[in-house]
């Protein structure tokens, strides 16, 4: 008993602890971060805070667990569908409950594909999962009376509680309770990477065959990384449904779902960090496109694409440029600076870079 | 019903109008006047500008000929900056691609209110999209003018006091189309073909309202959702119930896919077709591509349908050629359709009530003036319904026929009711637009 807890110490507290005093930073920069901007920044950090938590569920499945989602736009809808939902019928619960109820729901579906997902490979996990993608839905269009169809469910915003005074912006508020549940889901997740389930993960994507020889259940594995990357984009689904104010099919689409996807390629595949920053293109860069088509003075048919094509072109543009994402080009250029400048950890010569190294997972 | 008069006394009824409107804004808005110096009396407006936003399809599903209609509006404001503004202010019109996706539409509007700090939001395009959104501007009190929807679920004036709609609701245009088929059509078994949300089942209400619910039995009540482009079996659902008359309330892409589905099976029973649903160079290009040139604009034979502005080919009608130079001038590379003439309209309609509001207005005392000035002397053919507690805009339509060429010509006079109300005869006549085309 002795020997294990003080393995536990050496292999699990240092860890953990790196992570609180990581994510206790974090929070704190994004404190302060979000009292000084104005609120319309502080929306926008909120959808990045959302997309950021989607973005890591997903990464943990398709970059650490080798299993492809299409569909993690519908796991979403699962969750803005049940917070909104909730909230129909209970308008005072409090925004914990109503999350911690998204989160248990889209869990539960997650178990329920998570079963059907591990029986399946690659083009054909990725058509199950675009199933889902296309399929969902068309449920609120079938059950009109429950969902609202077209029109779907609207939500009324947030107000910030009375002790923080009436001149507080309810963008702020919203910003502050995503943000927290980013910051504690990335804790989390790194904590879990950081654990045996997190080893098992890699280890299947990277080989079924070996993990199962070495005593992993692949199948377990893969409907426990499922299950838990549903359950993130519960989360995010519900707090989408606070920042947008409404849950319709028509934010559901299967762009949703390619956005994520995107947003985890472009920020660097399998890296939680890499979904964070993901997020942050996925979020500003139509930001700053969006405005172009008053103003450009183009024919209509060419100013309404131009924000289209142009994030399309740093779409094509990052993966010629930094292959392993920004995450990816970010170690590579810290690399650089330690071949050049100081020492090298692993061993390597000095002024040497392995360039064909793939980006190691974190 | 071409009115092609143009003589002094519409004129000076024209004038009448507009110069009661200014007398009245005087009143309605106490302190603001028309005299002295430009202030930035709001957030979005200073001395020198007056900024405005809206979010609209320009890509996705939603996109054809509704992308349109901001650009439409845009030719108009610049048109109007061109010939010194108004009160000396030019229009900035910002309009962001929302895609017809409620998420992007909630984000770009608080751009819009939080970074843009426009005055006033103008023609937000779609009911999802904006039903999303409709609760934050009006908590935020920023005025909400000219939805481009016809949801009746604009008129809600104690929840949502800000926000405005513009053209005729469903509802009641369904009742008017009702009455045409009544009274036109007489004895002929009828069907409905219907999208399957607000927009459809408003409309299906009015006709209802008209028609009487059970002189339309289920098997002729047939609906489809804009996701889900197979619809040959409703069509052939309608061919089997024996209905001679087809009331339809869908939007463009779907009316071509009914006509095609239709002619294919050869089924030909009258279509009555809303106002949305029905644009004659839209529908054509559509008809056009969709059958891969096989069929076109001669499908449309026939088909009745409604209007509340001058019909698009009325080449004689002073506010088509006011709106049609102004396209050629500023927006050439639009197709001259319904969409850009309901942009300039739209345009046209909140000019004025910048105009009324006064030199110096507030968001509140903007809202107030719509309330309580009488909107005349534009293109529209009905009267606006604005009032303390009705935010509804136009409040009826005049029935249209499409002829085998693509000709709109309209019949009969034009006709206003309520949701719930009788419809009525509507007598005014039609204004002339002024001299220089800015109210």
């Amino acid at each position: 008993m002795l020997a294990v807890s003080s393995r536990f110490d050496r292999l699990v507290r240092p860890t953990l602890g790196r992570h609180l005093l990581i994510g206790l930073g974090a929070a704190v920069v994004l404190l302060l971060l979000s009292s000084q901007i104005g609120a319309y920044d502080d929306y926008n950090l909120t959808e990045v805070a959302i997309f950021a938590i989607a973005a890591a569920g997903l990464t943990l499945l398709t970059g650490l667990n080798g299993q492809l989602s299409l569909g993690h736009g519908a796991l979403m809808a699962i969750g803005a569908y049940t917070a909104s939902l909730v909230l129909k019928q209970y308008h005072q619960l409090p925004v914990v409950a109503v999350l911690m109820i998204a989160v248990l729901s889209s869990g539960i579906i997650g178990i329920v594909f998570g079963f059907a997902a591990a029986r399946l490979r690659g083009p054909y996990l990725a058509g199950a999962t675009l199933t889902l993608a296309v399929a969902l839905p068309q449920v609120a269009f079938r059950f009109k009376s429950i969902f609202g169809g077209e029109s779907g469910l609207t939500v009324s915003p947030l107000s910030p509680p009375d002790w923080l005074g009436a001149d507080f912006p309810p963008e702020r508020w919203l910003a502050w309770i995503a943000l927290a549940a980013a910051v504690l889901t990335m804790l989390l997740l790194a904590n879990l990477l950081r654990s045996a389930p997190g080893r098992a993960f890699k280890a299947v994507r990277d080989n079924e065959a070996a993990a199962a020889l070495a005593g992993i259940d692949v199948a377990r594995t893969q409907v426990l990384a499922f299950v838990i990357s549903a359950a993130c984009a519960g989360l995010a689904g519900a707090l989408l449904a606070y920042w947008t104010g409404i849950t319709a099919p028509a934010g559901f689409t299967l762009a949703l779902s390619l956005q994520l996807l995107s947003a985890i390629v472009i920020g660097g595949l399998g890296s939680l960090a890499g979904a964070v920053w993901g997020s942050l293109v996925l979020v500003f860069v139509p930001l700053l496109t969006s405005g172009m088509a008053s103003r450009l003075s183009l024919p209509s048919s060419v100013a309404d694409n131009v924000p289209l094509a142009i994030y399309g072109g740093i779409l094509v543009i990052a993966m010629l440029v930094a292959p392993h994402g920004i995450q990816g080009a970010l170690r590579r250029i810290l690399a650089i600076g330690r071949a050049r400048w100081g020492h090298t950890p692993g061993g390597g010569q000095k002024g040497v870079v392995d360039w064909d190294d793939p980006a190691p997972d974190t | 019903m071409k009115s092609v008069m143009g003589g002094s006394a519409t004129r000076i009824r024209a004038i009448a109008i507009v110069s009661l409107t200014g007398l009245l804004a005087a009143c309605g808005t106490s302190g603001d006047n028309t005299s002295g110096a430009n202030t930035a009396s709001a957030p979005g407006i200073t001395a020198t500008t007056v900024t405005i936003g809206s979010t609209q399809p320009l890509t996705g599903r939603a996109a054809p000929g509704y992308s349109e209609i901001s650009p439409a509006s845009n030719a108009y404001f610049r048109y109007l900056n061109d010939h010194g503004g108004i009160f000396g202010r030019k229009i900035t019109y910002y309009y962001y691609d929302d895609g017809y996706n409620p998420t992007n539409t909630a984000s770009l509007t608080r751009k819009l209110i939080l970074e843009d700090k426009v005055f006033s939001l103008f023609s937000a395009l779609g009911t999802p999209t904006h039903q999303a959104v409709v609760d934050y501007i009006n908590s935020q009190r920023v005025p909400d003018l000219f939805v481009s929807s016809g949801c009746n679920c604009w008129n809600d004036v104690s929840n949502h006091p800000f926000t405005f709609g513009w053209q005729p609701d469903y509802t009641i245009e369904g009742k008017i189309l009702g009455q045409y088929i009544n009274q036109a059509l007489s004895g002929k078994k009828v069907g409905y073909f219907y999208q399957n949300d607000e927009f459809g089942q408003d409309g299906v209400k009015g006709l209802d309202a008209s028609l009487g619910a059970s002189s339309v039995p289920d098997a002729a009540r047939q609906n489809y959702v804009p996701t889900n482009t197979s619809i040959k079996s409703q069509i052939a659902a309608l061919q089997a119930s024996g209905a001679q008359v087809v009331a339809a309330f869908s939007i463009p892409a779907f009316t071509a896919l009914a006509l095609l589905a239709a002619a294919g099976i050869g089924y030909h029973p009258t279509w009555v077709v809303s106002n949305v649903g029905s644009d004659v160079y839209t529908l054509t290009g559509l008809l056009k591509s969709f059958s891969k040139g096989a069929a076109g604009g001669q499908l449309l034979a026939g088909m009745v349908t409604d209007t509340y502005l001058p019909l698009v080919g009325d080449s004689a009608n002073p506010w088509i050629s006011l709106f049609k130079g102004i396209r050629d001038k500023y927006t050439s590379y639009l197709p001259w359709d319904g969409n850009v003439l309901y942009g300039m309209a739209q345009a046209y309609a909140f000019v004025q009530v910048l105009k009324a509001a006064g030199r110096n207005p507030t968001r509140a005392s903007f809202v107030k003036t719509l309330e309580t000035t009488r909107l005349g002397g534009g293109p529209g053919l009905a009267p606006y319904g604005y009032s303390t507690s009705n935010h509804l805009g136009f409040l009826g339509v005049q029935i249209a026929t499409i002829a085998a060429d693509g000709t709109v010509t309209t019949t009969g006079p034009v006709y206003q009711s309520s949701d719930s109300g009788p419809i009525t005869a509507y007598n005014g006549s039609p204004a002339t637009p002024p001299a220089n085309g800015i109210p």
